[in-house]
């Protein structure tokens, strides 16, 4: 369990320093995948910087509960997966070594097991064949399965994506979003991701909040009953992709009062 | 392999093309500072008696001490300098003012610093390389896109994990090409650097062939330094290819 209380985050540049995220409370169950939905410039990716390690909030609290052990979430102590924009491979290394520098990095020994269970992630996103190519070498939707395959061979205690899935066309989307979510069912690890397309958060989340553009404030919250399904044809699946789209057009609007 | 194949291919019909302008200009001019190709090429033998072999090496000891040299400062300066805003604001003027003051008039300098010897001379060479190490490295380090950071950031890497897997293979095809260029600079620069304080070298043999008006030797001398350039040109490009096999 992810536990955020009343975190702040701020840019400092020469001239002053930007308030991105203000007292922002969050709990994310174990085997949540949480989708926080929010406009452009809404502290989204700082959010996910925050809790990857690579931006130090400010003021308040990020806790993360493992085997009832209450812990300050910390890169070297819990294993954090991350799938970034433009998935983040290192163009030098080759996809099999993308896929296990997380635990190279974290010198974790494999046996025998954690040998198959690796392979079995990489035949199920269809990558065993790619293993020894360069990203250079792959199209968009492979590049994005290697991400993929990259952060579940670290077992992540918490899994980060920040609009893991919008570089790609309409139909390698959908294909990547289904070889995720057959994935995730299986280890079903802690995960955040964040989006802006409505579509998305209620084909992938189990609770979905909409951040306001006034500093990360949650402006909604909803648990989703559409999770997992793609595109389900009925009357109030729309209803609720009308309703995200009025919350998420409210706060653009309440923008200018915010700025 | 196929690209090193295809510059050598290149400098062959460059090379004969040259020998062919050089063979229509002796015949022209008929004069003793023009040879003839042929009798250049007659004489190449007499370059051993000569222990050009010798030569060649003590010029490539300098610039490969240049060279080493060179890394050994630009490779942490360029990563510091991308990395401390504070660095970069204290170094970067001086870097931009020095970068395009030509070395050679900073020899008599050197001289005085460090002696007629080998001092002086690795010191031009190392100041011909450093400042397109520290560029080039400074470069590339700014522009890692920040999610291969996030990714070895999140997975809990120190910061030498970080050099190694993110930092150092990012700046290797840049600064390749760096050295790729300043050693072409560094093996022109020889002349001037080995016309004083030796008797050994590629430039010391060029001047004193020249010196002794034996343009035979003068002219299979620059034929030496010319391929010795070219080979270190390919070496370069070989350990490029072979290195950064992602590119």
């Amino acid at each position: 369990m992810l536990l955020m209380e009343n975190v702040s985050v701020s840019y400092k540049t020469k001239k002053s320093i930007y308030l991105v995220i203000q007292n922002l409370s969050l709990q994310i169950d174990r085997g949540e995948a949480l989708i926080i939905l929010g406009p452009s410039g809404c502290g989204k990716s700082t959010l996910i910087n925050t809790l990857a390690g690579t931006v130090s909030p400010d003021t308040g609290t990020i806790q993360f509960v493992k085997d009832g052990k209450i812990q300050d979430l910390n890169p070297i102590t819990h294993k954090i997966g991350i799938i970034p924009q433009n998935c983040g491979l290192l163009p030098w290394k080759t996809v099999r070594e993308n896929c296990l520098l997380p635990l190279k990095i974290r010198k974790e020994q494999m046996n025998e097991e954690g040998k198959r269970d690796i392979q079995k992630i990489y035949e199920a996103l269809d990558i065993a064949d790619l293993l020894d190519r360069y990203p250079r070498q792959l199209s968009g939707g492979q590049v994005q399965r290697v991400a993929i395959a990259r952060s579940f061979i670290l077992r992540p205690d918490l899994l980060l994506m920040d609009e893991p899935f919008s570089s790609l066309d309409a139909i390698s989307r959908e294909d990547a979003r289904e070889l995720f979510l057959k994935i995730w069912k299986q280890y079903r690890p802690t995960t955040i991701l964040v989006t802006h397309s409505i579509e998305e958060a209620l084909h992938l989340g189990s609770r979905i909040i909409v951040m306001g553009t006034c500093k990360g404030d949650i402006v909604y919250e909803m648990v989703n009953p559409y999770f997992g399904k793609s595109k389900p044809d009925n009357v109030e699946y729309l209803i609720t992709k009308q309703l995200l789209r009025e919350k998420l057009k409210t706060n653009v609007e309440k923008e200018e009062a915010c700025v | 392999m196929y690209k090193i194949l295809n510059k050598c291919r290149v400098f062959l019909q460059g090379f004969l093309l040259l020998n062919l302008v050089w063979l229509i200009a002796s015949l022209l001019l008929n004069i003793n500072v023009i040879p003839s190709p042929f009798a250049v090429y007659k004489d190449l033998g007499s370059l051993f008696t000569n222990k050009i072999i010798i030569h060649i090496l003590y010029s490539l000891r300098r610039i490969a001490l240049g060279l080493v040299l060179s890394l050994a400062v630009g490779i942490p300066t360029g990563i510091i300098m991308a990395y401390s805003e504070k660095a970069n604001r204290i170094l970067y003027p001086l870097i931009y003012f020095s970068y395009p003051i030509p070395k050679t008039a900073l020899l008599p300098i050197a001289m005085l610093l460090w002696g007629m010897r080998d001092g002086s001379k690795i010191a031009i060479i190392f100041l011909i390389i450093v400042f397109q190490v520290i560029v080039s490295v400074r470069d590339s380090v700014l522009n890692i896109n920040a999610s291969m950071y996030q990714v070895v950031t999140s997975a809990g890497a120190s910061k030498s994990q970080i050099i190694r897997h993110v930092t150092l293979p990012a700046i290797l095809p840049e600064l390749l090409t760096s050295i790729r260029v300043s050693l072409g600079t560094a093996v022109s620069i020889l002349f001037f650097v080995e016309a004083y304080g030796t008797k050994y070298g590629m430039g010391y043999y060029i001047i004193d062939a020249w010196s002794r008006i034996n343009y035979i030797d003068m002219y299979a001398g620059i034929l030496v330094i010319s391929v010795i350039g070219f080979a270190l040109f390919v070496l370069v490009d070989y350990a490029a290819e072979k290195i950064c096999k992602w590119c």
